[in-house]
Formats: structure tokens, sequence, C-alpha cells
């Protein structure tokens, strides 16, 4: 009961906020909740095969019960690629932050600061 | 085994192997590259048309990767409808590296050659196998590639849509995992003829959950094929990607598309319980709008590659309509209409970029600009894309369009389809009729005539052309491959006991 409680709510917490900075403007935070929501679905995945504690994940005569192997074959699979997409986006988020000057993800300049200090010295 | 029973792997192998092979050579000996290059694209092509043969009988041609049988190891499974998509890819494929290489835009960065590769093996991929997670693993690796050819020439403007590109498929891709994890953990295994032949067992308590990951994985391809309301990536990214590139990605939609045709009949067919046809109710309403804003889009469109985009939203709805009906009719005419779509949205993009590079500083904007060279031929050809497009006759467009017209009177509800089938083929008429005479028919003088361009560029389009009018000249012979392409995607039973041996069903 614990153990899946603790898994289910860690899935359940991490895609709340996960989702939630998915949907902020800056391409920072978006990052953190792609970031976020990958872990919750390596989470989610592995818990597809059903969890099993202290259990051989191969299957072999003299074993009864044995924990399935696929979800975790899944698991690394999807690590590597989340893994390799987050580093690319996070390269991508810097140059169009460098090349645009605009760290928002719809990508439209917003007035910076020094256009707001010109109209106050207006 | 001989060389023709390796046939099924080579779409996926030969680009795999080219493409580390056109990065070592393109510093030192560029012509080598590119030759390679055309010569992968070439060797697919001919595999593509070898399937296709092999195919038309209905013969399902098995490859089963390290001799594992399935549901144990992964299958690749070339049928009809992996057939005609392969040579579609193929046919686009070379198109694109064509007006690429004619245009010079391949040598901005180093690296399209190989990204073209990469993109070409994960499309192959993604059509051939006969597994879910590996349909995962192959769409990541065509979007990969899709990241790095939509920002190849660079440009504040692609990276802007690349950052929310990138980021929308990130979320798909998510989503995508969670719906196979679902499956997984619901039918224990992620085969998709054995998913079709195990999801009547699940247990009447988990129907639910089914029923949930079969919407979620349809709003996966959904966002894939840019479906409203999930489309909104989709005008941005195209409009700024390099010409040829838009090009390729025309059939980018269709993979979705693809996607929702293989799985959704296999796996959530009549025994699949609450997740039953799930996504059906759904589809038709997504479908008619999505129909609706493209071609708005096309009657708003400020450029040529603007209104090109929105044409490849416009025709997934139109053909999204056609298949809904999950009948064999409506789907082989939608398999028809998949087909001339993707070579239609491609010869825009290709026209709206022999356009731009005449116009100089009026690139391809829908107002006057500059008298330029060749502006009668552009013309010509623009006008001949946008009768495609729109579906007019002669070229396979209204064919396309007649074939889902006459197939969907068989639904009950087929009022609604026509009436936006037909109203958006007006408006599609109207669009391209007002973005051709301004950029065609009014000059500006004021506006100094940029240098002259080689025409060689108006040899990709030309041949895109080429291919429409072939597809509407054999239209008795490819509507027919088609509907038996459908009547083989929706014939479970017999997909599952060719692909997991007699006994298995």
């Amino acid at each position: 009961m614990t153990y899946e409680l603790l898994v289910s709510s860690a899935v359940g917490v991490l895609v709340a906020g996960g989702i939630f900075l998915l949907l902020r403007a800056r391409t920072f935070q978006v990052v953190l909740g792609l970031t976020l929501l990958s872990y919750a679905v390596n989470l989610f995945l592995f818990a597809s095969g059903r969890l099993v504690l202290n259990r051989p994940p191969i299957w072999d005569k003299s074993v009864t019960e044995y924990t399935d192997p696929l979800p975790q074959a899944l698991v690394l699979t999807a690590i590597v690629i989340t893994f390799g997409m987050t580093a690319f986006i996070v390269i991508l988020a810097l140059r169009s932050f460098l090349e645009t000057g605009s760290d928002h993800v719809d990508g439209e300049s917003v007035p910076s600061e020094d256009d707001g200090a010109q109209e106050k010295g207006e | 085994m001989n060389l023709f029973d390796h046939l099924p792997i080579l779409p996926v192998a030969i680009p795999a192997l080219a493409a580390p092979l056109t990065l070592l050579l393109l510093r030192r000996h560029p012509g080598t590259a590119i030759g390679i290059a055309f010569a992968s694209c070439g060797a697919i092509l001919a595999c593509a048309l070898a399937l296709l043969r092999g195919a038309g009988d209905g013969a399902i041609t098995l490859y089963v990767l390290g001799d594992w049988p399935a549901p144990f190891g992964i299958v690749l499974v070339a049928d009809r409808l992996a057939a005609i998509m392969l040579t579609l890819a193929a046919s686009l494929a070379l198109l694109a590296l064509l007006h690429a290489v004619i245009t010079g835009i391949d040598r901005k960065g180093w690296h399209f050659h190989p990204l073209f590769q990469f993109q070409l093996m994960g499309l192959n991929g993604a059509f051939l196998t006969g597994d879910l997670f590996n349909l995962f693993v192959f769409f990541e690796v065509l979007l990969i590639a899709s990241y790095g050819l939509l920002l190849h020439g660079k440009g504040p403007a692609r990276l802007k849509a690349g950052v929310q590109y990138v980021v929308v498929n990130l979320v798909g891709s998510s989503l995508f995992l969670i719906a196979l994890g679902l499956l997984y953990a619901l039918v224990g295994t992620l085969n998709m003829a054995d998913l079709g032949t195990r999801v009547a067992e699940v247990a009447p308590a988990d129907q639910g959950l089914l029923r949930i990951a079969a919407l979620l994985l349809a709003s996966v391809f959904a966002i894939k094929a840019a479906v409203v309301p999930l489309h909104l990536w989709l005008p941005r990214t195209y409009d700024v990607a390099t010409p040829a590139v838009a090009g390729l990605f025309a059939i980018m939609t269709k993979v979705g598309v693809y996607a929702l045709i293989r799985v959704v009949p296999q796996v959530f067919g009549p025994d699949a319980g609450a997740a039953a046809w799930a996504p059906a109710p759904f589809l038709m309403p997504a479908a008619l709008v999505t129909a609706a804003v493209g071609f708005a889009g096309v009657f708003t469109a400020r450029s040529l590659s603007e209104q090109a985009s929105y044409v490849i939203i416009g025709s997934t709805g139109t053909l999204l309509i056609a298949v809904a009906g999950w009948q064999e009719t409506t789907l082989g005419a939608a398999l028809y209409y998949l087909a001339h779509s993707t070579i239609a949205g491609a010869a825009l993009f290709l026209v709206a970029d022999v356009v731009a590079r005449r116009r100089a500083g009026a690139a391809d904007n829908c107002s006057p600009g500059p008298d330029f060279a060749a502006r009668q031929q552009a013309g010509l050809f623009f006008m001949a894309a946008a009768i495609a497009a729109s579906g007019l006759p002669p070229l396979s467009g209204f064919i396309g369009k007649l074939l889902i017209l006459k197939s969907l009177t068989a639904l009950p509800d087929w009022g609604w389809a026509w009436g936006v089938i037909l109203f958006t083929t007006l408006f599609g008429v109207i669009g391209f009729a007002r973005a051709g005479s301004a950029v065609f028919w009014k000059v500006e003088d004021a506006v100094a005539a940029p240098a002259a361009v080689s025409r060689a560029d108006m040899i990709a389009p030309a041949i895109a052309l080429a291919l429409l009018a072939a597809l509407s000249a054999g239209a008795g012979w490819a509507s027919a491959y088609a509907d038996a392409a459908a009547a083989q995607a929706l014939d479970r039973e017999t997909t599952a006991r060719a692909v997991l041996g007699t006994g298995a069903s």
C-alpha cells in the first residue's frame, strides 16, 4: 500500500508541477516543466510492469515470482531519448535567447527594462 | 536468405548507413557526399517500389529483427499501406533533395545531408514497424532530425519557431509514453497485431483506463497531424523552414494520419470494449474544423509559404474527414487523397521558393512586387499547384475529393462533411486567386528588379506537378491500390495471423 501510494503520488505531483511550469511564458521554466514531466513519465512507465519488490527481473524455471523486465528496458530508452532532447532544447533556448533577445516561448518581443526607463525619462 | 528477403529492412538501413558517410565526406569531398545522398534516396525509392509491387497481391511481408518471433521481438511489417507511404516518402525526399541541391541551400550549413538521411530513416521506420514502442522510437528519430532540418540555415525566426516546435513535440512524446505505459500495463504487449487480439481480454474494471490510453494515443497522433485545436505549431514552423525542408515536412503531418489509420483499426477495433473506435466520435468534428481553419488560412495568408502551410492543415482536415468514416471505401479514398495532398503541398512550397528567389526584397509576400524574370512560368506553376491543392480538374486533387465525397455518402451524417469540403474548396480557390493575382499580375515599377536567377530551380516543382498529373492519369490503378490497402488495414485478423504466425489467433 505505502509503496504504491508513494509512487503514484510522486507521479501525480511531478505531472502537476510539470504542467504548471510548461504553461509559463519563459523558456527556462518550460524546460524545467518538460524535465519534470519526463521524470513523471519515466516513473509511470516503470510502474506499468506492476510494482514488485525484491524479485529477479529474469525469467527462470526455478523462480515463480519475478518482476517484469520489459518496462525497465522501455524506461531506459525513454531516459536516453529525453536526456538528449533536454540537452538539445536547453541549447536551442539559449541560442534563441541570444539571437532574438527574448526568452519568451511565444517569441514576441516584450518591453524590456530599457524601454521602461526611456518612457520614464520622457 | 537472399537480398530480397531483407527488402523490408533496407529503407531503414540505407539512410542509416548513408547519413554518417555524408557527414564524413561533406567537408573534403562535397560532390561525393551529395552523390551518396542522391544514391541513397534513389535506392530507397527502388526498395519502396519493389515493396509496392510485392505487396500488390495482398501479401504481408514480415521481417523479424534478430529472429525473435513476434510478439517477443520487434517486427517490420510491409503491407500495402506501408508500401504506399514508403513510396510517397521516397519520391518526396528525392524532390526535396533535388531542390535543395539545385538552389544550393544544402550548403548553408554542414549537416543538411546527414540530417536529411536520418529524417528518412525515421519516416521509413515509422511506416514499417509493427511494434508500438518501436513506432515511438522512430517518431523520435524523425523528430530529432526534423529539429535540426528546421533550424538549417539559421536565423532568429527559425530559432523562435524551433523552440515552440520542439516543446510541442516533446509534450507529445511524453503523452505517447504515458499511453504506451497504460497499454502495456493493461494488455501486457506492445506488438500492434498482438495488442489487437488481446485487447478484448482486458478486465471490465480496467475498461476506463483502456479508453484513456486509446484517446491519449489518438491525441498524440493528432498533434503530429496538426488537427485543430492542436495545429497552432504548424503554420509558423513550416513558414520559416527552408523551402526544400518544408517540402519534405509535407509528409510529416501525414505520418500522424498514417499512425491513426494503422493503430486505430488494428488495436482499438470493434473488440476493444470501452475503447472500441474510441477516437472516432471526436475525429469527425475535429477534421471538419481543421479543414475549415486550414482553407480560411489559405484565404488570409500573407505570403505564399504561409499559404502552403495552411494548405497542409486544410488538406489534412479533408483527409481526416474521410478517415473518420472508418469504412473501406472512405479509407481508400483517403489514402488516394493522402498521396495527392502530400505532393501538392510540397509543390506549393517549392513554387513559393521559386517566386521568393526571384523577387528579392518582396520575397513571396502576397503583395505587388518588382517585375521578375520568368514571371509567366512561375505564375503557371503556381496556378497548376493551386489547382491541385484546391481540388479542381484536371489534376489529382479533383479526383481525390470526388472519391472522398462519393464514399462519404455511405455515412449517416454526410451532409456536414459535404458542406465543409465543398465550401473549403471554394474558399481555397478564391484565396489562391487573390494571392496569385497580387504576386503575378500586379507589378510595382518603383522597386528595382533583382538579379536574374537560373531557371534550374524550376525542375523540382515541375517534377512535383508531373507526379500529380501522373497520379490523375493513373487514378484508376492508384485508387484501386488504395482501396485494397484500406481493406487490408481494416482486416485485423489476417494481419494478426501473418504477424503472429498461424497458430496464434
